[in-house]
């Protein structure tokens, strides 16, 4: 009952109990932040918007991105996976969302930012409703804590809207 | 004569009990982890309530090692979602996240396009010919929270199948010599 297996069996076991104990209150104290977050987008040029030859329109824009996400980060948290996705409705898709650009915040400091940049990803609609068409910029965030559970929010901005032309 | 038999009977059924309780021991630790494993797959309503991180395609958020806790629900899938899903053809299963999302009006039914962080373009390539998207059954659950390290026990085990041998071997070996 006292060798040095058991000894070390019973070690063993109570360390691996002790530490998921910790991960479980690690990610419980995730719940007491309250964060306060915000953010702005403009999108400062429709470069161009084709119909693609398989008849998918395509849009390429330009925009300028700031936020202050600064409240978000707690002790547990290990990065913020942020990104931005254009939200809008056609005859054919109750809803569409399309990333269009993303970037991952990997501390506090980093989490107050401006950037002007074009969209990462290609923005294609599955068909062509999109001459006109209003849409919303949102901008999520993902919080990946250290261990635990994930939190995500989102940030909707309404207003915006595609030519009426091709360009 | 008689009392020789009987000490023989008496050692024999004294082993007969002792090996008994042990199978049944074993039988049971064995039971236990199949309840709990088929108990998890109830309550997160996924095949697959924990999977490790094979690769490292979603770095620095998951490294290869890390393991996910997975649920699924009726919720319909949004972008950004960690999601991980099945292509027709490939066993392993893979753990992206969600970048587009086309909600079809008349069905509800979506179609689905996936990237991993740390890649530079989108799933396609790793579609099935000519697959386009994901639809909802292709996916296994939403990530929902995560452990790091702890996966590199099954990831061992699995790539040096020797490792599983001795560990199983020792294991066995312990259960027969152990006096009680």
């Amino acid at each position: 009952m006292h060798s040095f297996w058991y000894r070390l069996n019973g070690l063993l076991t109570f360390s691996v109990t002790i530490l998921a104990i910790m991960c479980a209150i690690a990610s419980l104290s995730d719940n007491l932040n309250t964060p306060s977050p915000s953010a702005e987008i403009q999108v400062m040029n429709i470069n161009w918007f084709q119909k693609q030859p398989q008849g998918n329109d395509e849009v390429s824009l330009t925009m300028n991105i700031s936020a202050d996400l600064q409240s978000l980060f707690t002790w547990n948290t290990k990065q913020l996976f942020i990104f931005v996705a254009a939200e809008y409705e056609t005859p054919k898709n109750s809803l569409n969302q399309v990333s269009l650009w993303d970037a991952i915040i990997p501390a506090k400091e980093h989490a107050k930012f401006w950037i002007h940049t074009s969209n990462k990803y290609r923005f294609v609609d599955q068909g062509n409703y999109l001459r006109g068409k209003e849409f919303n910029l949102t901008l999520h965030w993902h919080v990946m804590p250290k261990t635990g559970k994930m939190f995500a929010d989102k940030i909707v901005l309404t207003g915006y809207s595609f030519p009426e032309e091709y360009r | 004569m008689g009392w020789i038999g009987e000490t023989v009977d008496s050692v024999k059924s004294i082993q007969m009990r002792q090996l008994l309780t042990q199978a049944v021991s074993l039988g049971m630790i064995v039971t236990s982890a199949l309840i709990i494993w088929k108990g998890l797959m109830c309550i997160t309503g996924s095949e697959s309530p924990v999977v490790v991180v094979l690769s490292g395609s979603m770095e620095p958020a998951f490294k290869r090692g890390d393991i996910l806790f997975l649920h699924m629900s009726k919720d319909p899938i949004r972008a950004g979602e960690i999601v991980v899903f099945n292509i027709d053809g490939r066993e392993i299963p893979i753990v992206h996240r969600v970048i587009k999302v086309h909600e079809r009006q008349d069905t509800g039914e979506v179609d689905v396009l996936t990237k991993g962080d740390n890649n530079y373009g989108d799933d396609r390539l790793l579609y099935a010919q000519g697959q386009l998207y994901l639809q909802r059954h292709h996916i296994m659950g939403r990530a929902v929270g995560f452990l790091p390290y702890v996966g590199w026990v099954t990831i061992i085990m699995t790539e040096k199948p020797i490792i599983k041998y001795i560990l199983i071997g020792a294991l066995g070996l312990l259960v027969i010599t152990s006096k009680d």
